[in-house]
């Protein structure tokens, strides 16, 4: 298993409550790993402990991406959320720290 | 074909680096625009509570210094234009001050427009029914009597025909951030609201140019590993009249446009990528090429575009109590534990007070807990030290006052350990609801207008 950074790259913001985070494979061969195994349910699971709702995958072939909304994972977002990430920020960065099981082909 | 229009950005936010538009002109100084963004979501909130104190302040103060910076670039002959959100509440009252620091330097002859018509708060205000949550579906009586601010995200329209009037800074309210770089693109090469596809590509180029250096490898994955990350230029793009653009920076600047920079920009705050909706077109970011096209620049392609919708954006803001945040260091053995029961003991304290929370929350950072239960790599008791965060939401302010003075006892009566907390108390914030909704565009009406530069 390795971390998820070693093959992809994101970026995370928020709207409101709900935040997306965009994830990115650093080669092709990476782009189909995520595009195969990165589901709603994998990405859904990992943010459960912030108390996220609906994860909606869209597919971003052309760019080799694939964009993820996160609804109501900011407890409240901008002004009103009391954690110390209230906008999502770290939301990139946790999301490349998934474990994953990819292997190159050789 | 005319050549490309340069369009550089020099603010992401209000806060930003102050001094990047007279940098930016200097080492460019064959732009076309700069546009500088000044709002977040809640930022026209703050600016209503600055103005309830004091009239003058419904505006972003710092783009007036902004504009005292550019003076000795104007008066050498440079012939940069300027496009902005910064008057926020009051582009008029904005407007006023630019102009007056541009006649104090002899700069007269410069043309400064104000573009109106983005508040709704009296359409809101006045509504029987209607203007329900985007986000919750919740209905607006329920909060109504707390409103703050409404403002509708107006289009390029306004920017592009104060343009065509001769503005040389156009200060606007709420527009939507991608507007401010179409509106040059439309007055610039004479496109009719209809051409979609070019306004796309626009939208696109504004997009990513729209948070400063993020484009430029500010907030990127990768940032560690950027040359010169110490520096990083802001952006620059270079629309075509077909609304492709390449995007670059400054040289001389750190940071790099890769099609890995390009691409995390492209995507940030970004929903449905096969339908961004802005003011001025539906764009699809799903047709998009990006390609390499030399150092430092990158080829953005293809975007599609359709007709907006029949209706504008509104984000208001309505008080929705109070919050503050107290931290304090904790340093030695069992670091962690001593943060979470000194947090606890500070809110006991509290509720034996007789002081009622809706909301409460213990951080200890240092754990992980910028994404509690995710990825945290060292258990707890590894680590020497943490920062305590607590906070406290509450409906009126005084539980939360009364909070802000139980922060500092923990020095003496907390572990030995405690440190770092010469920041003083914490301070009392506002909380402000953010209410995402949609107004008829029939209801609204885009102005602009023009200062007459030779008077006061």
């Amino acid at each position: 298993m390795i971390p998820l950074r070693e093959i992809a790259f994101a970026r995370s913001g928020d709207k409101g409550s709900s935040a997306n985070v965009a994830v990115f494979g650093r080669t092709p061969e990476a782009y189909r790993w995520l595009r195969d195994h990165l589901t709603e349910g994998a990405v859904e699971a990992h943010f459960r402990p912030l108390g996220v709702g609906r994860v909606t995958r869209y597919d971003v072939p052309n760019l080799e991406a694939l964009n993820f909304v996160l609804t109501d994972v900011l407890a409240g977002g901008g002004s009103r959320s009391l954690r110390v990430d209230s906008q999502g920020k770290a939301l990139g960065m946790a999301l490349l720290e998934l474990q994953v099981d990819f292997q190159p082909k050789k | 074909m005319p050549p490309p229009l340069k369009i550089a950005n020099a603010s992401g936010f209000w806060g930003d680096q102050p001094d990047a538009a007279a940098r930016l002109v200097a080492a460019q100084p064959d732009l076309g625009f700069l546009t500088l963004d000044y709002l977040a979501e809640v930022s026209l909130s703050i600016m209503a509570i600055m103005r309830s104190k004091d009239p003058s302040a419904g505006y972003a103060r710092d783009f007036v210094d902004v504009v005292r910076s550019l003076c000795p670039f104007w008066s050498a002959g440079g012939a940069t234009r300027v496009v902005t959100n910064a008057g926020g509440l009051d582009p008029d009252a904005c407007a006023r001050e630019c102009a007056g620091v541009l006649r104090a330097a002899g700069l007269s002859r410069l043309k400064v427009a104000a573009v109106g018509g983005d508040d709704v708060l009296p359409v809101l205000g006045s509504a029987t029914g209607g203007f329900a949550n985007l986000e919750t579906g919740a209905l607006l009586s329920t909060v109504a009597p707390r409103l703050v601010t409404a403002n509708a995200y107006l289009g390029a329209g306004a920017i592009a025909d104060a343009l065509r009037a001769g503005a040389d800074v156009v200060i606007t309210g709420r527009v939507a951030d991608p507007s401010l770089t179409v509106g040059p693109c439309i007055a610039h090469f004479g496109w009719s609201p209809a051409d979609f596809g070019p306004i796309a590509g626009a939208t696109v180029a504004g997009h990513l140019i729209e948070c400063g250096t993020q484009a430029c490898g500010g907030f990127s994955t990768d940032w560690l590993d950027l040359p010169d990350n110490l520096s990083i230029g802001f952006p620059i793009v270079e629309v075509s009249a077909d609304g492709s653009c390449v995007v670059t920076k400054a040289a001389g600047t750190g940071g790099a446009v890769t099609a890995q920079t390009v691409k995390e920009q492209l995507l940030y705050e970004i929903g449905d990528p096969g339908n961004y909706l802005s003011p001025d077109a539906a764009v699809s970011f799903l047709t998009l090429r990006v390609e390499p096209a030399g150092a430092d620049r990158v080829r953005v392609s293809g975007a599609t575009g359709r007709a907006p919708t029949d209706s504008y954006k509104v984000s208001a803001t309505y008080r929705d109590g109070y919050k503050a945040h107290g931290m304090v260091t904790i340093f030695g053995h069992d670091a962690v534990k001593k943060a979470r029961r000194a947090g606890e003991g500070v809110l006991l304290r509290l509720q034996g007070a007789g002081c009622l929370y809706r909301e409460h929350l213990i951080e200890c950072l240092g754990t992980g807990a910028s994404v509690r239960g995710i990825a945290s790599r060292m258990s707890d008791t590894q680590l020497v030290e943490t920062v305590l965060r607590v906070s406290v939401a509450a409906d009126s302010r005084e539980p939360v006052e009364r909070f802000a003075k139980e922060i500092a006892p923990l020095v003496t009566c907390g572990p030995q350990g405690v440190t770092g907390y010469a920041a003083g108390r914490p301070r009392v914030l506002p909380i402000f609801g953010f209410w995402p909704t949609l107004v008829s565009r029939s209801a609204v009406s885009p102005t602009f207008r023009i200062l007459d530069g030779t008077r006061p």
